[in-house]
């Protein structure tokens, strides 16, 4: 039952991701070049939204679905890590369009050439575990 | 999954606690193809006019679609150079949401709508990166 809720979740992720051509390298590109009002108003409406639901999360203190208190856990302070992390991963997006959600709706969308941009990205990854210590943070 | 734990600290985590992450994943692809398969709309995406002109200067062409052939066809994937391309900015979106602590919805919209100043450094990076690329760097490699 709990693994049908995140496979729904998923689901939805993936319409949503779609309908509102936030997967889409153009949508991307016009965003970077200040050319359309599309990508802010998703994302502006979503960090509203969001602001909505933290504040009600916490004012009620609503639970999560196996009953355990939501938490949300304040970032760490350093702010080294996220400038030049952030700006890494701003590099990587521009270039391929594709946020790692994205990409995975993309692939199921039918661009399989996804699937090379998702290779790179568990490279990535992997290539931060292996060398995160010798990193400023 | 991959053994990788075993040598490296930060890949040593409980994966039976993170599965619903690949849960997700699973219904994300699910969720993309059921979007092109029976919610499709059948009119060209209303991309602005200068951002079709800009990129065709680059050698991009619009044709209606969510992504250019020139780089997600698989006519284009019979070029190393497109290939290259996917890949490297592949590494840089991993290794740049882990070095970051999150990526788009984590920081851009997680992060902000728990009003983390982290995070909104994190999305000025992602601005700085993105606009680099934009500007100074891929008019030079397509």
């Amino acid at each position: 039952m709990k693994t049908l809720k995140y496979i729904l979740a998923g689901i939805l992720f993936g319409i949503v991701m779609s309908k509102s051509e936030a997967i889409s390298w153009f949508r991307i590109q016009e965003m970077f070049r200040f050319q359309s009002f599309h990508m802010y108003g998703i994302i502006g409406t979503a960090v509203i939204l969001g602001v909505i639901s933290v504040l009600v999360i916490k004012r009620f203190r609503i639970k999560d679905s196996s009953g355990h208190p939501i938490v949300f856990a304040d970032k760490n302070k350093p702010y080294l890590r996220y400038l030049i992390g952030g700006l890494i991963f701003g590099l990587g997006w521009a270039l391929t369009g594709a946020c790692p959600g994205p990409m995975f709706v993309n692939l199921g969308y039918g661009y399989l050439a996804m699937l090379v941009v998702i290779v790179g990205a568990l490279a990535g990854t992997y290539l931060y575990g292996v060398i995160k210590d010798k990193l400023p943070h | 999954m991959t053994g990788a734990g075993k040598k490296l600290k930060f890949f040593d985590f409980n994966w039976k606690t993170q599965q619903w992450n690949l849960l997700f994943l699973l219904g994300a692809i699910a969720g993309g193809y059921i979007a092109s398969h029976y919610l499709a709309n059948p009119a060209d995406l209303e991309l602005s006019e200068s951002t079709i002109r800009d990129l065709s200067k680059l050698g991009i062409s619009f044709k209606g679609g969510l992504n250019p052939d020139e780089l997600f066809s698989l006519e284009a994937l019979s070029q190393p150079k497109t290939i290259l391309l996917l890949l490297a900015g592949g590494i840089l979106v991993g290794f740049g949401s882990r070095y970051a602590g999150g990526c788009t919805s984590g920081h851009a919209i997680s992060g902000l709508s728990n009003l983390q100043l982290p995070s909104l450094v994190a999305v000025i990076g992602f601005f700085i990166g993105g606009l680099i690329m934009t500007f100074f760097i891929m008019p030079y490699i397509f």
